[in-house]
C-alpha cells in the first residue's frame, strides 16, 4: 500500500524557522538593521522590524530575500496577511539556491532587475519604492519574463497552500477527522 | 484456472485500465467465470489512503506522465503538459469523480440526424439507440446506487446547492435538484452514507461514493477469476500473423518488460492513453497503428464544453462544506437551436478549496484583481457548466516527438474550440451569472475550462468501418478480439457526465464478449 504523508509533500508544509523566533527585538537588532519596507536584516537572517517573525536565510543575501517577500506581497496582495505568510511562501527559493548555484544566480539577477527598474524610476531600490502602484508597474513591465513567472508560479502553491492562509480566507481544510460537515454547518446558510 | 495467471496463458482476457470501463468490465467478466488479467498503470489507493488536501492528493492520484498539447484552447497555454486531470490508480477516474450519473438523451445518440450538418463538425449518429442502452442504464444505476433511482433518496442540499436552487427558482428553471448521484444517501452495499466531507475530488474517505476501486475490483477478485496487476504500465499491444491481437506488453515496477498473452484485449486507459497505446502498437502489418484502417484512431477528441462561474455575495456561503457536485439544473440540456447553438448543457454546483481556487480561478492572474476574488472565498458559490462539444476530426491524440520514461512517444492532445462550443459557453456563462445575480451576487467570475476531466471520442463507435474505430459493442471494426471499453468509444459527447454511460456500455460489452467467446468467434 502506497501511503504518502502530507508532510512529505514538498510544498504542502513549508516549515517556518526557527531559533530566531525566540529572540527579542533588541537581540535581533544587535545582529542587524532595519531596511526599507518593514524588514530587519542581519547576517543570515531576515525578520520583521517588529521582530514578530524571523527567518534564517542560508544562501541568498537577506536583502534579496526581503525583496522577494515584498515582491510576493505585490504579486498577491492580501492586506490582512502578515509578512510572515509571504516569507514562508518564498523561503523555498533560498532552499533551492543553496542546492543549485545556477538557480541562486537566476534569483539574484531577477532581484537586480527589480532594483534596476526601480532606479530607472528614480527610486533607490525596489524595496524602497514606497507606493504599491509604482512597484506593481515595475512588475507589470516584466510579467512575461522568466523571473516573474517563476516567482508567481511558485506562489500560487506556496502561498495558498499554507493553513494560516486558509484560516485567514475562511477555508476550514481537512474534514474527515472532524466527521465531515454533516453536523458542522454544511447547509446552514440562512440569508436566502 | 484461477488467479494469478501465467503470462503465457493465452486464454485470458486482458483489460488495460481499471476505471469506470475497465474495472466494471473486469468484474462483469469475472462474475461470468471468465479469466481476466487487468493491468493498471497506477497503484492501489483506498479510502484509508485518501487525503483531504488538494495538492498532496493530486500528487498521490493524478496522472502526471508527460503529455503535450496544441491548439487554441487555453489549457495548452496555462497547463501545457496537463491536458487532462485524470487518475492513475486502481479505480481510475472513478476515484476522483464527482458522482454525477446521468443518462444520455435519445436525440443525443442521433446527433448527426438531429443537429444536421454543422460546418467543421464531424458529427455522426451512434450505432446504438437509447432503447438498446436502457436495460443497461437500469443495471448500472442499481450497481452504483444512484440517488433518485431504485428507491434511493436524493442527497440533502448543501449551502452551495441552496444558492443555486434559489437562483433557479427566480429564473423559472424547473429541473433543479440535488442530482442523480452515485453517492450513498444511506448505508448501502456495505458502504457508509455520505458525511458531506467536501473532498469528493480527492477520493471519498467514507467510501460513500461509488468507485470501482472498492466495489467492482474486490468483487471480481473474490471470484478468483480476476487478477489485477498494479504498477503495470502498458506500452503496446502485440498481434499475430493473422492480424489478431495476441498479447499486451507492459513494464512493471522493477523495470522488466513483460508480455501477457491474451485471447481478447480490451483497452480502457481513458481517451488519451487508449489511442496512444494503439498508435504505439504500429507494426509492419499495421503501419498506422492497430484498429486504424479508417484513420480515426485518436481523432474526434471531445472534452465537453466546460467553464465555471463563481459568485461572491455580501454574506458567507461556505460552499466547500459538503459534496462538491451538490446539485444540478437540467433545463438547458435540451436541443434548442433558437439559443444560437446545437446541443445543450447542464449546470452543476462546484466548489474548490483555496489551493485549487488559486490555481484555477484565473490561471496566470495576479495582483489586486486576483486577490480581491480570493478574499471573498468564504462568501462564494460556484457552478460548473458542462455541455455537448462538437467532434472535430482535427481535434485529437497523435504521437509527439517527445518520449516518456519508457522511451515511448507521448501523446499530444490538439484541441480548438468549435464556434458552436464558444456560443454555448457564452450562453452558459450568461445564464450562470444570471442565476447568481438573481440571488444578490455582488460579483461574478467566469472561469475558463480546467484540464479536462471528461475525455471522450478518440476511438469512436460507428456503424460504418470507415467512419470510426469500433462497432456498437466497442469491438474494433478491424480486429475481432480487440475491444475499447472506456469513454474513447463515445461517438458524440452529449450534455451529460459520461461515467454512467461508460459503466452501462461495459455491462453490455461483457455480455457480448461472453457470447462471442462461447461461440468461439473470438
Amino acid at each position: 500500500m502506497n501511503t504518502i504523508s502530507e508532510k512529505q509533500h514538498p510544498v504542502a508544509f513549508v516549515q517556518p524557522a526557527s531559533e530566531l523566533m525566540k529572540m527579542s527585538r533588541r537581540q535581533l537588532l544587535k545582529r542587524g538593521a532595519v531596511i526599507g519596507g518593514s524588514f530587519m536584516v542581519g547576517g543570515g537572517f531576515l525578520a520583521a522590524s517588529s521582530a514578530s517573525w524571523a527567518l534564517e536565510v542560508k544562501s541568498l543575501e537577506p536583502q534579496v530575500m526581503a525583496t522577494l517577500v515584498q515582491m510576493a506581497r505585490d504579486v498577491y496582495p492580501h492586506d490582512r496577511f502578515g509578512d510572515e505568510l509571504y516569507a514562508v511562501a518564498v523561503k523555498g527559493h533560498d532552499d533551492s539556491a543553496a542546492e543549485d548555484k545556477q538557480y541562486k544566480a537566476f534569483i539574484e539577477d531577477g532581484v537586480v532587475s527589480l532594483d534596476t527598474a526601480a532606479r530607472e524610476r528614480g527610486q533607490a531600490s525596489y524595496l524602497q519604492t514606497g507606493w504599491e502602484s509604482d512597484r506593481v508597474a515595475i512588475l507589470k513591465a516584466m510579467e512575461s519574463e522568466e523571473f516573474f513567472q517563476t516567482v508567481r508560479g511558485g506562489l500560487v502553491v506556496s502561498l495558498y497552500n499554507q493553513e494560516a492562509v486558509w484560516a485567514a480566507l475562511g477555508y476550514e481544510g481537512s474534514s474527515f477527522e472532524h466527521g465531515g460537515y454533516i453536523k458542522r454547518g454544511f447547509d446552514d446558510i440562512n440569508w436566502l | 484456472m484461477t488467479a494469478p495467471f501465467d503470462v503465457y496463458d493465452n486464454s485470458v482476457v486482458v483489460i488495460i485500465g481499471t476505471g469506470a470501463g475497465g474495472g466494471t468490465l473486469a468484474n462483469e467478466l469475472a462474475q461470468k467465470g471468465i479469466s481476466v488479467v487487468a493491468l493498471e498503470a497506477g497503484g492501489r489507493h483506498l479510502p484509508q489512503d485518501y487525503l483531504n488536501n488538494e495538492w498532496p492528493s493530486f500528487s498521490q492520484l493524478a496522472w502526471t506522465d508527460m503529455r503535450t498539447t496544441s491548439g487554441d484552447w487555453r489549457v495548452a497555454k496555462d497547463f501545457a503538459n496537463l491536458p487532462a486531470w485524470i487518475v492513475k490508480a486502481v479505480g481510475g477516474s472513478t476515484t476522483h469523480w464527482a458522482g454525477a450519473s446521468l443518462r444520455f438523451q435519445e436525440h443525443e445518440l442521433r446527433a448527426k440526424t438531429e443537429y444536421g450538418d454543422v460546418e467543421g463538425a464531424n458529427l455522426l449518429d451512434w450505432p446504438i439507440s437509447l432503447g438498446e442502452l436502457e436495460p443497461y442504464y437500469d443495471k448500472a444505476e442499481y450497481k452504483m446506487g444512484v440517488t433518485r433511482t431504485n428507491g434511493i433518496p436524493g442527497l440533502p442540499g448543501n449551502n452551495n446547492f441552496k444558492v443555486m436552487k434559489a437562483g433557479a427558482d427566480k429564473l423559472g428553471y424547473k429541473e433543479c435538484h440535488t442530482g442523480r448521484m452515485a453517492i450513498n444517501s444511506q448505508t448501502r452495499d456495505n458502504r457508509a452514507a455520505c458525511q458531506q466531507l467536501g473532498f469528493c475530488f480527492q477520493g471519498c474517505k467514507m467510501g460513500a461514493k461509488w468507485s470501482t476501486a472498492y466495489t467492482e475490483i474486490p468483487s471480481g477478485e473474490a471470484t478468483g477469476n480476476l487478477e489485477v496487476r498494479e504498477n503495470a504500465h502498458v506500452l503496446k499491444v502485440n498481434h499475430d500473423d493473422s492480424g489478431k491481437v495476441s498479447g499486451v506488453v507492459y513494464q512493471d515496477l522493477d523495470g522488466y518488460q513483460i508480455e501477457q498473452k491474451a485471447r481478447v484485449v480490451c483497452v480502457a486507459g481513458n481517451s488519451i492513453e487508449s489511442p496512444r497505446i494503439l498508435l504505439n502498437s504500429a507494426s509492419t502489418q499495421f503501419p498506422d497503428g492497430l484498429a486504424n484502417s479508417s484513420g480515426q484512431v485518436g481523432k474526434n477528441y471531445m472534452r465537453h464544453m466546460t467553464g465555471s462561474v463563481y459568485a461572491a455575495f455580501d454574506k458567507p456561503v461556505h460552499m466547500y462544506r459538503g459534496t462538491t457536485m451538490a446539485g444540478i439544473i437540467s433545463d438547458e440540456a435540451k436541443h434548442d437551436p433558437s439559443r444560437g447553438f446545437v446541443g445543450g448543457y447542464e449546470m452543476e454546483t462546484l466548489s474548490l478549496g483555496i489551493p485549487f481556487m488559486a490555481a484555477f480561478l484565473n490561471p496566470g492572474g495576479w495582483g489586486r484583481e486576483f486577490t480581491a476574488a480570493m478574499d471573498m472565498y468564504e462568501n462564494m458559490a460556484g457552478m460548473w457548466l458542462v455541455g455537448e462539444d462538437m467532434p472535430q476530426e482535427s481535434n485529437g491524440v497523435t504521437l509527439s516527438d517527445q518520449k516518456d520514461q519508457f522511451d515511448m512517444p507521448v501523446a499530444n492532445v490538439h484541441f480548438d474550440d468549435h464556434p458552436n462550443d464558444i456560443a454555448m459557453r457564452n450562453h452558459a456563462y450568461q445564464q450562470g451569472m444570471a442565476i447568481f445575480d438573481s440571488v444578490g451576487a455582488t460579483q461574478t467570475y467566469p472561469t475558463p475550462p480546467y484540464p479536462s476531466t471528461h475525455n471522450l471520442g478518440t476511438l469512436r463507435m460507428s456503424a460504418k468501418a470507415d467512419e470510426g474505430v469500433v462497432n456498437g459493442f466497442g469491438q474494433s471494426h478491424d480486429i475481432a478480439n480487440l475491444f475499447v471499453s472506456d469513454g474513447s468509444q463515445f461517438t458524440t459527447g452529449g450534455a451529460e457526465n459520461p461515467t454512467l454511460t461508460i459503466v452501462s456500455l461495459a455491462i453490455r460489452q461483457a455480455e457480448y464478449i461472453e457470447n462471442q467467446m462461447t461461440e468461439k468467434s473470438i
